[in-house]
Protein backbone atom coordinates (compact mmCIF):
# COMPACT_ATOMS: atom_id res chain seq x y z
CA UNK A 1 0.00 0.00 0.00
CA UNK A 2 1.31 3.28 -0.78
CA UNK A 3 0.97 6.41 1.27
CA UNK A 4 -1.64 9.00 -0.16
CA UNK A 5 0.04 12.37 -1.79
CA UNK A 6 -1.81 15.75 0.15
CA UNK A 7 -3.84 16.77 -2.85
CA UNK A 8 -2.04 20.51 -2.22
CA UNK A 9 1.08 19.17 -3.27
CA UNK A 10 -0.26 17.51 -6.16
CA UNK A 11 -1.55 20.73 -7.54
CA UNK A 12 1.71 22.29 -6.20
CA UNK A 13 3.74 19.95 -8.30
CA UNK A 14 1.29 20.36 -11.41
CA UNK A 15 2.35 23.99 -11.19
CA UNK A 16 5.70 23.41 -11.39
CA UNK A 17 5.99 21.36 -14.00
CA UNK A 18 3.75 24.38 -16.26
CA UNK A 19 6.10 26.40 -15.34
CA UNK A 20 8.74 24.03 -16.50
CA UNK A 21 6.88 23.43 -19.53
CA UNK A 22 5.70 26.75 -20.65
CA UNK A 23 8.44 28.67 -21.64
CA UNK A 24 9.50 26.28 -23.99
CA UNK A 25 6.14 25.75 -25.27
CA UNK A 26 6.36 29.55 -25.57
CA UNK A 27 9.75 29.65 -27.52
CA UNK A 28 8.42 26.79 -30.25
CA UNK A 29 5.11 28.99 -31.03
CA UNK A 30 7.40 31.98 -30.97
CA UNK A 31 9.62 30.17 -34.12
CA UNK A 32 6.61 29.00 -35.64
CA UNK A 33 5.10 32.82 -35.86
CA UNK A 34 5.06 34.54 -39.57
CA UNK A 35 5.87 37.67 -38.28
CA UNK A 36 8.93 39.42 -37.97
CA UNK A 37 8.94 39.91 -34.70
CA UNK A 38 8.87 37.60 -31.51
CA UNK A 39 5.24 37.05 -30.83
CA UNK A 40 2.82 34.28 -28.91
CA UNK A 41 0.83 32.88 -29.54
CA UNK A 42 2.39 32.67 -33.20
CA UNK A 43 0.37 34.69 -35.94
CA UNK A 44 0.26 32.50 -39.02
CA UNK A 45 1.98 29.41 -39.02
CA UNK A 46 5.38 29.43 -41.44
CA UNK A 47 8.54 27.95 -41.39
CA UNK A 48 10.41 30.83 -42.68
CA UNK A 49 12.33 31.36 -39.84
CA UNK A 50 14.13 28.18 -39.72
CA UNK A 51 14.95 28.68 -43.45
CA UNK A 52 16.63 32.29 -42.29
CA UNK A 53 18.63 30.55 -39.68
CA UNK A 54 20.80 28.37 -43.22
CA UNK A 55 20.57 32.19 -45.29
CA UNK A 56 22.27 33.57 -42.50
CA UNK A 57 25.87 32.81 -42.74
CA UNK A 58 27.25 33.92 -39.11
CA UNK A 59 24.40 30.73 -37.93
CA UNK A 60 25.96 28.50 -40.80
CA UNK A 61 29.49 28.72 -39.69
CA UNK A 62 29.10 28.87 -35.87
CA UNK A 63 26.18 25.65 -36.79
CA UNK A 64 29.56 23.80 -38.18
CA UNK A 65 31.97 24.74 -35.72
CA UNK A 66 29.81 23.85 -32.54
CA UNK A 67 29.14 20.32 -34.16
CA UNK A 68 32.79 19.88 -34.99
CA UNK A 69 34.12 21.14 -31.77
CA UNK A 70 31.57 18.97 -29.94
CA UNK A 71 32.10 15.96 -31.82
CA UNK A 72 35.67 15.96 -31.31
CA UNK A 73 35.92 17.26 -27.99
CA UNK A 74 33.81 13.80 -27.34
CA UNK A 75 35.82 11.57 -28.93
CA UNK A 76 39.01 12.92 -27.57
CA UNK A 77 37.49 12.70 -23.81
CA UNK A 78 36.23 9.15 -24.70
CA UNK A 79 39.52 8.03 -25.54
CA UNK A 80 41.70 9.28 -23.02
CA UNK A 81 38.15 9.23 -20.54
CA UNK A 82 37.62 5.16 -21.09
CA UNK A 83 41.39 4.24 -19.92
CA UNK A 84 40.88 6.36 -16.86
CA UNK A 85 37.37 5.15 -16.15
CA UNK A 86 38.95 1.24 -16.22
CA UNK A 87 42.13 2.20 -14.54
CA UNK A 88 39.82 3.57 -11.58
CA UNK A 89 37.44 0.06 -11.54
CA UNK A 90 40.77 -2.47 -12.53
CA UNK A 91 43.05 -0.97 -10.28
CA UNK A 92 41.53 1.04 -7.64
CA UNK A 93 43.76 -0.41 -4.56
CA UNK A 94 46.64 0.30 -6.55
CA UNK A 95 45.81 4.22 -6.89
CA UNK A 96 45.17 6.64 -4.67
CA UNK A 97 41.54 8.12 -4.04
CA UNK A 98 42.46 11.96 -5.08
CA UNK A 99 42.76 10.63 -8.58
CA UNK A 100 39.57 9.99 -8.88
CA UNK A 101 38.84 14.02 -7.26
CA UNK A 102 40.93 14.87 -9.99
CA UNK A 103 38.59 13.96 -12.99
CA UNK A 104 35.80 15.67 -11.62
CA UNK A 105 37.98 19.16 -11.27
CA UNK A 106 36.60 20.27 -14.48
CA UNK A 107 32.73 20.26 -12.86
CA UNK A 108 34.27 22.15 -9.67
CA UNK A 109 36.20 25.03 -10.92
CA UNK A 110 33.60 27.67 -11.85
CA UNK A 111 33.39 26.75 -16.29
CA UNK A 112 33.79 31.04 -16.31
CA UNK A 113 37.06 30.74 -14.91
CA UNK A 114 38.45 27.94 -16.78
CA UNK A 115 37.62 29.45 -20.29
CA UNK A 116 39.50 32.99 -19.19
CA UNK A 117 42.27 31.35 -17.55
CA UNK A 118 42.87 29.32 -21.08
CA UNK A 119 42.48 32.67 -23.26
CA UNK A 120 45.09 33.75 -20.43
CA UNK A 121 47.23 31.40 -19.97
CA UNK A 122 47.22 28.88 -23.41
CA UNK A 123 45.55 30.93 -26.17
CA UNK A 124 47.71 34.22 -25.26
CA UNK A 125 50.58 32.79 -23.28
CA UNK A 126 51.46 30.11 -25.99
CA UNK A 127 49.93 31.14 -28.72
CA UNK A 128 47.93 28.26 -29.47
CA UNK A 129 45.52 28.83 -32.11
CA UNK A 130 41.98 29.66 -30.78
CA UNK A 131 40.07 26.34 -32.54
CA UNK A 132 42.45 24.19 -30.72
CA UNK A 133 42.28 26.25 -27.37
CA UNK A 134 38.22 25.71 -27.78
CA UNK A 135 38.87 22.13 -28.42
CA UNK A 136 40.66 21.80 -25.25
CA UNK A 137 38.58 23.68 -23.20
CA UNK A 138 35.45 21.68 -24.44
CA UNK A 139 37.48 18.03 -23.16
CA UNK A 140 38.49 19.50 -20.21
CA UNK A 141 34.23 19.88 -19.58
CA UNK A 142 33.32 16.73 -21.01
CA UNK A 143 35.64 14.60 -19.73
CA UNK A 144 33.74 14.45 -16.03
CA UNK A 145 31.01 12.87 -17.94
CA UNK A 146 33.01 10.51 -19.78
CA UNK A 147 34.41 8.94 -16.79
CA UNK A 148 31.84 9.32 -14.38
CA UNK A 149 29.27 6.89 -16.74
CA UNK A 150 31.77 4.95 -18.57
CA UNK A 151 32.89 4.42 -14.54
CA UNK A 152 28.90 3.72 -13.44
CA UNK A 153 29.16 0.80 -16.62
CA UNK A 154 32.34 -0.48 -15.29
CA UNK A 155 31.42 -1.08 -11.77
CA UNK A 156 29.32 -3.61 -13.02
CA UNK A 157 31.26 -5.52 -15.10
CA UNK A 158 32.69 -8.58 -13.79
CA UNK A 159 36.65 -8.25 -14.36
CA UNK A 160 36.64 -12.68 -13.80
CA UNK A 161 35.19 -12.71 -17.52
CA UNK A 162 38.28 -10.49 -18.64
CA UNK A 163 40.94 -12.72 -16.68
CA UNK A 164 39.36 -15.81 -18.25
CA UNK A 165 39.83 -14.90 -21.63
CA UNK A 166 43.58 -13.80 -20.97
CA UNK A 167 44.47 -16.81 -19.12
CA UNK A 168 42.86 -18.30 -21.97
CA UNK A 169 45.94 -17.01 -24.02
CA UNK A 170 44.20 -13.60 -25.39
CA UNK A 171 46.33 -10.84 -25.50
CA UNK A 172 45.29 -7.77 -22.99
CA UNK A 173 44.81 -5.23 -25.56
CA UNK A 174 42.77 -7.48 -27.42
CA UNK A 175 40.73 -8.76 -24.50
CA UNK A 176 39.82 -5.15 -23.85
CA UNK A 177 38.74 -4.56 -27.67
CA UNK A 178 36.65 -7.91 -27.41
CA UNK A 179 35.42 -8.84 -24.06
CA UNK A 180 35.63 -5.38 -21.61
CA UNK A 181 34.35 -2.90 -24.50
CA UNK A 182 30.89 -4.54 -25.78
CA UNK A 183 30.42 -5.02 -22.11
CA UNK A 184 30.20 -1.12 -21.50
CA UNK A 185 28.90 -0.29 -24.80
CA UNK A 186 25.70 1.54 -23.54
CA UNK A 187 27.66 3.23 -20.99
CA UNK A 188 29.80 4.35 -24.01
CA UNK A 189 27.06 5.42 -26.23
CA UNK A 190 25.50 7.57 -23.30
CA UNK A 191 28.92 9.17 -22.12
CA UNK A 192 29.56 9.85 -26.14
CA UNK A 193 25.99 11.99 -26.60
CA UNK A 194 25.67 13.24 -22.89
CA UNK A 195 29.19 14.97 -23.55
CA UNK A 196 27.91 16.38 -27.08
CA UNK A 197 25.07 17.82 -25.95
CA UNK A 198 26.92 19.52 -22.88
CA UNK A 199 29.54 20.72 -25.38
CA UNK A 200 27.17 21.98 -27.89
CA UNK A 201 25.32 23.82 -25.42
CA UNK A 202 28.10 25.57 -23.67
CA UNK A 203 28.65 29.15 -22.75
CA UNK A 204 31.27 29.87 -20.28
CA UNK A 205 34.07 28.20 -21.47
CA UNK A 206 33.64 29.20 -25.23
CA UNK A 207 32.87 32.85 -24.31
CA UNK A 208 36.57 33.61 -24.19
CA UNK A 209 38.00 31.23 -26.93
CA UNK A 210 36.29 33.05 -29.59
CA UNK A 211 38.25 34.53 -32.46
CA UNK A 212 38.43 35.73 -36.07
CA UNK A 213 36.18 33.33 -38.08
CA UNK A 214 35.43 31.12 -34.45
CA UNK A 215 32.57 31.32 -32.73
CA UNK A 216 30.40 28.64 -31.52
CA UNK A 217 26.14 28.37 -31.82
CA UNK A 218 25.25 29.95 -28.56
CA UNK A 219 27.76 32.17 -28.60
CA UNK A 220 26.09 33.50 -31.68
CA UNK A 221 22.60 33.58 -30.05
CA UNK A 222 24.42 35.71 -27.69
CA UNK A 223 25.46 38.25 -29.77
CA UNK A 224 22.53 38.34 -31.86
CA UNK A 225 20.26 38.77 -29.37
CA UNK A 226 22.01 41.95 -28.34
CA UNK A 227 21.13 43.67 -31.57
CA UNK A 228 18.14 41.92 -33.05
CA UNK A 229 14.70 41.06 -31.41
CA UNK A 230 13.68 38.67 -34.14
CA UNK A 231 12.40 35.14 -34.21
CA UNK A 232 15.36 33.40 -35.85
CA UNK A 233 16.78 32.96 -32.28
CA UNK A 234 13.17 31.22 -31.46
CA UNK A 235 13.88 28.74 -34.49
CA UNK A 236 17.77 27.82 -33.40
CA UNK A 237 16.45 27.34 -30.15
CA UNK A 238 13.92 24.73 -31.78
CA UNK A 239 16.57 23.07 -33.55
CA UNK A 240 18.79 22.88 -30.36
CA UNK A 241 15.62 21.65 -28.67
CA UNK A 242 15.01 18.55 -31.45
CA UNK A 243 18.85 17.83 -30.76
CA UNK A 244 17.82 17.51 -27.05
CA UNK A 245 14.78 14.58 -27.87
CA UNK A 246 17.53 12.98 -30.06
CA UNK A 247 19.91 12.61 -27.28
CA UNK A 248 17.38 11.64 -24.81
CA UNK A 249 16.02 8.97 -27.23
CA UNK A 250 19.72 7.60 -27.69
CA UNK A 251 20.19 7.37 -23.36
CA UNK A 252 16.66 6.18 -22.71
CA UNK A 253 17.51 3.13 -25.32
CA UNK A 254 20.78 2.74 -23.66
CA UNK A 255 21.26 3.22 -20.17
CA UNK A 256 17.02 4.28 -19.45
CA UNK A 257 16.40 8.15 -18.14
CA UNK A 258 16.05 6.98 -14.86
CA UNK A 259 20.17 6.68 -14.93
CA UNK A 260 19.88 10.62 -14.85
CA UNK A 261 18.22 11.00 -11.86
CA UNK A 262 20.52 9.83 -9.05
CA UNK B 1 54.47 -3.71 -9.26
CA UNK B 2 53.02 -3.76 -12.86
CA UNK B 3 49.51 -3.58 -11.40
CA UNK B 4 50.51 -0.36 -9.83
CA UNK B 5 51.89 1.12 -13.35
CA UNK B 6 49.64 0.02 -15.19
CA UNK B 7 47.17 1.72 -13.22
CA UNK B 8 48.89 4.74 -13.41
CA UNK B 9 49.75 4.33 -17.31
CA UNK B 10 45.86 4.34 -18.10
CA UNK B 11 44.88 7.47 -16.37
CA UNK B 12 47.96 9.19 -17.17
CA UNK B 13 46.69 11.11 -20.20
CA UNK B 14 43.44 12.07 -18.94
CA UNK B 15 45.66 13.13 -15.67
CA UNK B 16 47.94 14.80 -17.91
CA UNK B 17 45.38 16.81 -19.56
CA UNK B 18 43.67 17.81 -15.90
CA UNK B 19 47.06 19.03 -14.59
CA UNK B 20 48.55 21.12 -17.70
CA UNK B 21 45.38 23.25 -19.26
CA UNK B 22 43.17 23.27 -16.10
CA UNK B 23 45.21 23.26 -12.85
CA UNK B 24 48.61 25.01 -14.42
CA UNK B 25 46.16 27.87 -16.20
CA UNK B 26 43.47 28.43 -13.24
CA UNK B 27 47.05 28.26 -10.54
CA UNK B 28 48.36 31.01 -12.84
CA UNK B 29 45.28 32.81 -13.21
CA UNK B 30 45.00 33.47 -8.91
CA UNK B 31 49.01 33.30 -8.32
CA UNK B 32 49.02 36.48 -11.15
CA UNK B 33 47.42 38.50 -8.93
CA UNK B 34 49.40 38.43 -5.92
CA UNK B 35 52.41 39.24 -8.16
CA UNK B 36 51.18 42.86 -8.79
CA UNK B 37 54.00 45.60 -8.26
CA UNK B 38 51.94 47.59 -6.39
CA UNK B 39 51.99 44.99 -3.56
CA UNK B 40 50.54 41.35 -2.59
CA UNK B 41 47.17 42.29 -2.18
CA UNK B 42 46.99 45.38 -4.08
CA UNK B 43 44.16 44.00 -6.47
CA UNK B 44 42.19 42.84 -3.91
CA UNK B 45 42.00 46.49 -2.19
CA UNK B 46 41.30 48.11 -4.95
CA UNK B 47 38.41 45.16 -5.23
CA UNK B 48 36.98 45.94 -2.23
CA UNK B 49 37.72 49.45 -2.15
CA UNK B 50 35.32 49.93 -5.35
CA UNK B 51 31.50 50.43 -3.60
CA UNK B 52 30.43 48.93 -7.44
CA UNK B 53 32.70 45.81 -6.95
CA UNK B 54 31.47 45.54 -3.54
CA UNK B 55 27.99 45.98 -4.97
CA UNK B 56 28.59 43.43 -7.53
CA UNK B 57 29.91 40.70 -4.98
CA UNK B 58 27.02 41.17 -2.92
CA UNK B 59 24.15 41.00 -5.48
CA UNK B 60 25.95 37.65 -6.36
CA UNK B 61 25.88 36.29 -3.57
CA UNK B 62 22.21 37.44 -2.57
CA UNK B 63 20.91 35.94 -5.92
CA UNK B 64 22.93 32.42 -5.39
CA UNK B 65 21.32 32.57 -2.07
CA UNK B 66 17.83 33.18 -3.02
CA UNK B 67 18.03 30.79 -5.91
CA UNK B 68 19.10 28.15 -4.02
CA UNK B 69 16.70 28.67 -1.11
CA UNK B 70 13.47 28.73 -4.08
CA UNK B 71 15.01 25.80 -5.96
CA UNK B 72 15.55 23.41 -2.67
CA UNK B 73 12.22 24.21 -1.81
CA UNK B 74 10.10 23.59 -4.95
CA UNK B 75 12.80 20.75 -5.83
CA UNK B 76 12.24 19.12 -2.54
CA UNK B 77 8.09 19.03 -2.63
CA UNK B 78 7.93 18.03 -6.14
CA UNK B 79 10.78 15.40 -6.09
CA UNK B 80 8.64 13.65 -2.90
CA UNK B 81 5.34 13.68 -5.55
CA UNK B 82 7.75 12.34 -8.06
CA UNK B 83 9.26 9.65 -5.40
CA UNK B 84 5.82 8.54 -4.66
CA UNK B 85 4.13 8.11 -7.93
CA UNK B 86 3.97 5.14 -9.55
CA UNK B 87 5.05 3.64 -12.95
CA UNK B 88 4.46 5.44 -15.93
CA UNK B 89 3.63 8.53 -14.77
CA UNK B 90 6.82 8.76 -12.69
CA UNK B 91 9.21 8.34 -15.85
CA UNK B 92 6.84 10.83 -17.51
CA UNK B 93 7.63 13.11 -14.80
CA UNK B 94 11.35 12.55 -14.65
CA UNK B 95 11.60 12.95 -18.52
CA UNK B 96 9.45 16.17 -18.50
CA UNK B 97 12.41 17.31 -16.13
CA UNK B 98 15.23 16.00 -17.97
CA UNK B 99 14.26 17.79 -21.23
CA UNK B 100 14.94 21.48 -19.70
CA UNK B 101 17.78 20.34 -17.89
CA UNK B 102 19.33 19.28 -21.44
CA UNK B 103 18.37 21.85 -23.10
CA UNK B 104 20.93 24.83 -23.44
CA UNK B 105 20.96 27.76 -20.82
CA UNK B 106 21.02 29.99 -23.25
CA UNK B 107 17.63 28.99 -25.03
CA UNK B 108 16.14 28.56 -21.78
CA UNK B 109 17.51 32.01 -20.69
CA UNK B 110 16.04 33.52 -24.21
CA UNK B 111 12.56 32.17 -23.28
CA UNK B 112 12.54 34.68 -20.48
CA UNK B 113 13.54 37.23 -22.40
CA UNK B 114 10.33 36.75 -24.49
CA UNK B 115 8.23 36.33 -21.41
CA UNK B 116 9.23 39.37 -19.31
CA UNK B 117 10.04 41.97 -22.15
CA UNK B 118 8.48 45.55 -22.29
CA UNK B 119 6.13 44.24 -25.31
CA UNK B 120 6.50 40.68 -23.68
CA UNK B 121 3.67 37.90 -23.15
CA UNK B 122 3.26 39.03 -19.27
CA UNK B 123 3.00 42.30 -20.38
CA UNK B 124 0.69 41.83 -22.85
CA UNK B 125 -1.35 39.74 -21.00
CA UNK B 126 -1.53 41.54 -18.14
CA UNK B 127 -2.65 44.51 -19.88
CA UNK B 128 -5.55 42.25 -21.67
CA UNK B 129 -6.57 41.60 -18.32
CA UNK B 130 -7.13 44.73 -17.30
CA UNK B 131 -4.45 45.18 -14.41
CA UNK B 132 -2.31 47.61 -15.75
CA UNK B 133 -2.20 49.96 -18.42
CA UNK B 134 1.63 50.85 -19.12
CA UNK B 135 4.03 47.90 -19.24
CA UNK B 136 5.84 47.16 -16.18
CA UNK B 137 9.59 46.97 -16.86
CA UNK B 138 10.32 43.32 -15.65
CA UNK B 139 14.10 43.09 -17.41
CA UNK B 140 17.07 43.81 -16.23
CA UNK B 141 16.18 43.72 -12.53
CA UNK B 142 17.23 41.42 -9.80
CA UNK B 143 14.04 39.45 -10.06
CA UNK B 144 13.84 38.66 -13.86
CA UNK B 145 17.70 37.11 -13.03
CA UNK B 146 16.47 35.08 -9.99
CA UNK B 147 12.98 33.76 -11.55
CA UNK B 148 15.33 32.67 -14.75
CA UNK B 149 17.58 31.03 -12.50
CA UNK B 150 14.90 28.94 -10.70
CA UNK B 151 14.15 28.18 -13.49
CA UNK B 152 17.03 27.06 -14.80
CA UNK B 153 18.25 25.12 -11.79
CA UNK B 154 15.13 23.55 -10.28
CA UNK B 155 14.57 20.42 -12.43
CA UNK B 156 18.25 19.83 -11.36
CA UNK B 157 17.48 19.72 -7.90
CA UNK B 158 14.02 17.26 -8.90
CA UNK B 159 16.43 15.19 -10.22
CA UNK B 160 19.14 14.90 -7.35
CA UNK B 161 16.14 14.75 -4.85
CA UNK B 162 14.23 11.94 -6.36
CA UNK B 163 16.70 9.26 -6.24
CA UNK B 164 17.33 9.99 -2.49
CA UNK B 165 13.68 10.30 -1.88
CA UNK B 166 13.12 7.39 -3.62
CA UNK B 167 15.92 5.29 -0.94
CA UNK B 168 13.49 6.37 1.99
CA UNK B 169 11.51 3.04 2.16
CA UNK B 170 7.23 3.37 2.35
CA UNK B 171 7.12 1.26 5.30
CA UNK B 172 8.61 4.32 7.66
CA UNK B 173 5.96 6.98 6.46
CA UNK B 174 3.29 4.02 7.22
CA UNK B 175 4.62 3.35 10.85
CA UNK B 176 5.40 7.36 11.46
CA UNK B 177 1.41 7.54 10.48
CA UNK B 178 -0.05 4.81 12.28
CA UNK B 179 1.74 5.83 14.81
CA UNK B 180 -0.39 9.31 14.70
CA UNK B 181 1.86 11.66 13.25
CA UNK B 182 0.13 13.90 10.62
CA UNK B 183 1.37 13.96 7.39
CA UNK B 184 3.16 17.32 7.59
CA UNK B 185 4.75 16.09 11.16
CA UNK B 186 5.76 12.87 9.18
CA UNK B 187 7.29 15.14 6.34
CA UNK B 188 9.28 17.21 8.55
CA UNK B 189 10.59 14.92 10.94
CA UNK B 190 10.87 11.86 8.62
CA UNK B 191 11.47 12.60 5.14
CA UNK B 192 12.92 16.17 5.54
CA UNK B 193 15.42 14.45 7.94
CA UNK B 194 16.43 11.03 5.51
CA UNK B 195 16.97 13.50 2.97
CA UNK B 196 19.30 16.19 4.03
CA UNK B 197 22.30 14.34 2.64
CA UNK B 198 20.70 14.76 -0.70
CA UNK B 199 19.63 18.77 -0.26
CA UNK B 200 23.39 19.25 0.69
CA UNK B 201 24.47 18.05 -2.83
CA UNK B 202 21.64 19.71 -4.78
CA UNK B 203 22.43 23.27 -2.67
CA UNK B 204 25.93 22.63 -3.49
CA UNK B 205 25.40 22.13 -7.18
CA UNK B 206 22.30 25.33 -7.25
CA UNK B 207 24.47 27.50 -5.35
CA UNK B 208 28.27 27.30 -7.13
CA UNK B 209 25.94 27.24 -10.42
CA UNK B 210 24.05 30.38 -10.21
CA UNK B 211 27.24 31.86 -8.39
CA UNK B 212 29.51 31.91 -11.40
CA UNK B 213 26.25 32.24 -14.17
CA UNK B 214 27.28 34.17 -16.83
CA UNK B 215 24.40 33.26 -19.34
CA UNK B 216 21.48 34.42 -17.57
CA UNK B 217 22.93 37.42 -15.82
CA UNK B 218 23.62 38.92 -19.36
CA UNK B 219 20.33 38.06 -20.89
CA UNK B 220 17.72 39.04 -17.57
CA UNK B 221 20.12 41.49 -16.03
CA UNK B 222 22.37 43.06 -18.59
CA UNK B 223 24.62 45.66 -17.09
CA UNK B 224 22.19 47.11 -14.66
CA UNK B 225 22.34 43.91 -12.92
CA UNK B 226 26.33 43.11 -13.09
CA UNK B 227 27.05 39.91 -11.11
CA UNK B 228 30.77 38.61 -11.08
CA UNK B 229 30.20 36.36 -14.65
CA UNK B 230 29.26 39.28 -16.16
CA UNK B 231 31.86 41.43 -14.35
CA UNK B 232 34.93 39.24 -15.00
CA UNK B 233 33.66 38.43 -19.08
CA UNK B 234 33.55 42.95 -19.27
CA UNK B 235 36.76 43.47 -16.99
CA UNK B 236 38.50 40.91 -19.66
CA UNK B 237 37.14 41.23 -22.77
CA UNK B 238 35.51 44.95 -22.79
CA UNK B 239 38.29 46.78 -20.93
CA UNK B 240 41.19 43.77 -21.41
CA UNK B 241 41.75 44.98 -17.49
CA UNK B 242 43.53 41.41 -16.79
CA UNK B 243 44.47 41.97 -13.42
CA UNK B 244 40.74 42.99 -12.56
CA UNK B 245 39.67 39.74 -14.59
CA UNK B 246 41.90 37.41 -12.76
CA UNK B 247 41.12 39.26 -9.29
CA UNK B 248 37.28 38.51 -9.73
CA UNK B 249 38.19 34.57 -11.09
CA UNK B 250 39.97 34.24 -7.79
CA UNK B 251 37.36 35.13 -5.83
CA UNK B 252 35.10 33.09 -7.72
CA UNK B 253 37.14 30.23 -6.72
CA UNK B 254 37.49 30.66 -3.16
CA UNK B 255 34.22 31.28 -2.17
CA UNK B 256 33.15 27.82 -4.77
CA UNK B 257 35.83 26.30 -2.69
CA UNK B 258 35.11 27.56 0.34
CA UNK B 259 31.31 26.20 -0.14
CA UNK B 260 31.62 22.79 -1.42
CA UNK B 261 34.30 22.18 1.37
CA UNK B 262 31.99 23.77 4.11
CA UNK B 263 28.71 21.68 2.73
CA UNK B 264 30.92 18.72 2.66
CA UNK B 265 31.52 18.85 6.40
CA UNK B 266 27.64 19.88 7.59
CA UNK B 267 27.03 16.88 5.20
CA UNK B 268 29.76 14.52 7.18
CA UNK B 269 28.13 16.19 10.74
CA UNK B 270 25.34 15.53 9.66
CA UNK B 271 25.30 12.14 8.13
CA UNK B 272 28.17 9.91 9.08
CA UNK B 273 27.28 7.46 6.22
CA UNK B 274 27.39 10.03 3.21
CA UNK B 275 30.38 10.89 1.57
Amino acid sequence: MRTPIPLPLIAFTVLVYLFLMGPLVIVIGAALSDTSYLTFPPQGLSLRWFEKIFEMAAFRRTIVTSLQIAFLATALALLIGIPAAYALNRYRITLPTWLSTIFVLPVLVPEIVLGFSLLRSVAVGNDLPIFATLLVGHTLIVLPYCVRVVSASLASFDFSIEEAAISLGSPPLKTFFTIVLPNIQSGVIAAFILAFITSVNDVSVSLFLTGPGVSTLPIQILAHVEQFFDPVIASVSVLLMLLTVTVMAVVERTLGLTFLAK
Amino acid sequence: MTLRRAGWFLSLPALLLVALFLILPVGATIFATFLEPKGVFAPYVDFFRSGFRRAVLWRTLEIAVITTALSLVIGFLVAFVVSRTPGRLRSILIIAAVFPLLTGVVVRSFAWLIILGKNGILNSFLIWLGVTDTPFTMLYTQGSVIVAMVYLFVPLMILTLVGVLEGIPDDLIQASASLGATPAATFRQVVFPLAVPGLIVGAVLVFTGSFTAYATPSLLGGEKQMVLGTLLHQRAMVAFDWTGASTVAAIMVVVTVLVVLGMTRVAKRLNPMAT
